[in-house]
């Protein structure tokens, strides 16, 4: 049986529908869950998509941190159930304290949306393990607020224990410290990443196939488990 | 009734493109008087009656849980009347 990746459905999410049909293509099974209950619904991992969820209102993804599925994943992402959150969904994970740092206005106020190359620097994640170490990849970034912030402190220890997943390449689009694109947290199974690898699953919608790494890796991960 | 404000800023140490930008714009208008902008955020709570210390520390806890993310950004609590 395909094993099932839920899609969380806030109001103001827009890429659950693709989020879903990667997991799809990727193999596995996706299960919608929705923000107002603490469901889980027995998937075996979660994907925060990209949006603007409660319309972006306070900062991003400030108050879909309170929603109710979110008590759910928390607490099941403390104790190694993989998450991935995409653009609005590392948002949450930042605001949810599952990942350290924040993510903040582009240095250049402009909403930005290009294919960007980025280099992939942990494959020891569930959601990177199917890429190579140093991988170049292209998928599409679309942000207005994806320049991640964080103290020096943090950012000594986030490189220190090589929890940077991925690096923008060629060109730094928001003022993110160390190009940082996507971190992960200590144990591996909570990952943030600002592009977005659901846009990029099939050359004839997207730049690459790239993106679909992301959702393979999880599913095989899910496999040795 | 009074009102509980809460004013929310970036640290000093996070970069603040929006206080940037209006910096920049400010000498446009004629205006130079200015050598550096951030911008923040305020809420004005209101309550009926005077601010109990016990609805003063809610207000802390809620600034610091919700208002603010102690992340990027710091708070200062006020009572206007």
């Amino acid at each position: 049986m395909a094993f099932r990746i839920g899609v969380v459905t806030f109001p103001g999410s827009l890429d659950d529908f693709d989020a879903a049909r990667a997991v799809e293509m990727a193999g596995g099974t996706a299960g919608p869950l929705f923000h107002a209950s603490d469901d889980l619904k027995e998937v075996d991992a979660v994907v925060l998509p990209g949006g603007f969820s409660y319309g972006d209102y306070l900062r991003c993804g400030a108050i879909a941190r309170f929603a109710p599925i979110m008590e759910s994943i928390i607490v099941a992402a403390e104790h190694g159930f993989p998450v991935l959150g995409i653009c609005n969904g590392f948002q949450v994970l930042c605001e949810s304290h599952l990942l350290p740092g924040a993510l903040t206005r582009n240095q250049g106020l402009h909403f930005l949306c290009r294919d960007q190359k980025l280099k992939i620097e942990n494959t020891k994640t569930i959601w990177t393990s199917g890429f190579t170490e140093g991988q170049e990849i292209v998928i599409p970034l679309k942000n207005g607020e994806g320049s991640f912030q964080c103290d020096d402190e943090t950012l000594d220890m986030l490189e220190s224990q090589g929890r940077v997943i991925a690096r923008y390449v060629d060109f730094d689009p928001n003022g993110s410290r160390n190009l940082i694109a996507g971190i992960t947290n200590a144990r591996g199974n909570v990952v943030g990443l600002m592009p977005h690898p659901e846009h990029a699953i099939e050359s004839l919608t997207g730049p690459s196939e790239d993106g679909l790494i992301f959702f393979t890796s999880a599913l095989q991960q899910l496999v040795g488990r | 009734m009074a009102t509980i404000v809460v004013e929310v800023m970036l640290k000093p140490e996070i970069l603040d493109p929006q206080g940037q930008a209006v910096a920049s714009a400010l000498p446009r208008l004629g205006f130079n008087f200015a050598k550096a902008v951030r911008q923040g955020k305020r809420f004005e709570i209101e309550i009926d009656g005077e601010p109990t210390p016990a609805q003063i520390a809610q207000v802390e806890d809620a600034a610091h849980k919700l208002l603010s993310n102690p992340v990027i950004e710091t708070y200062v609590i006020k009572v206007e009347k």
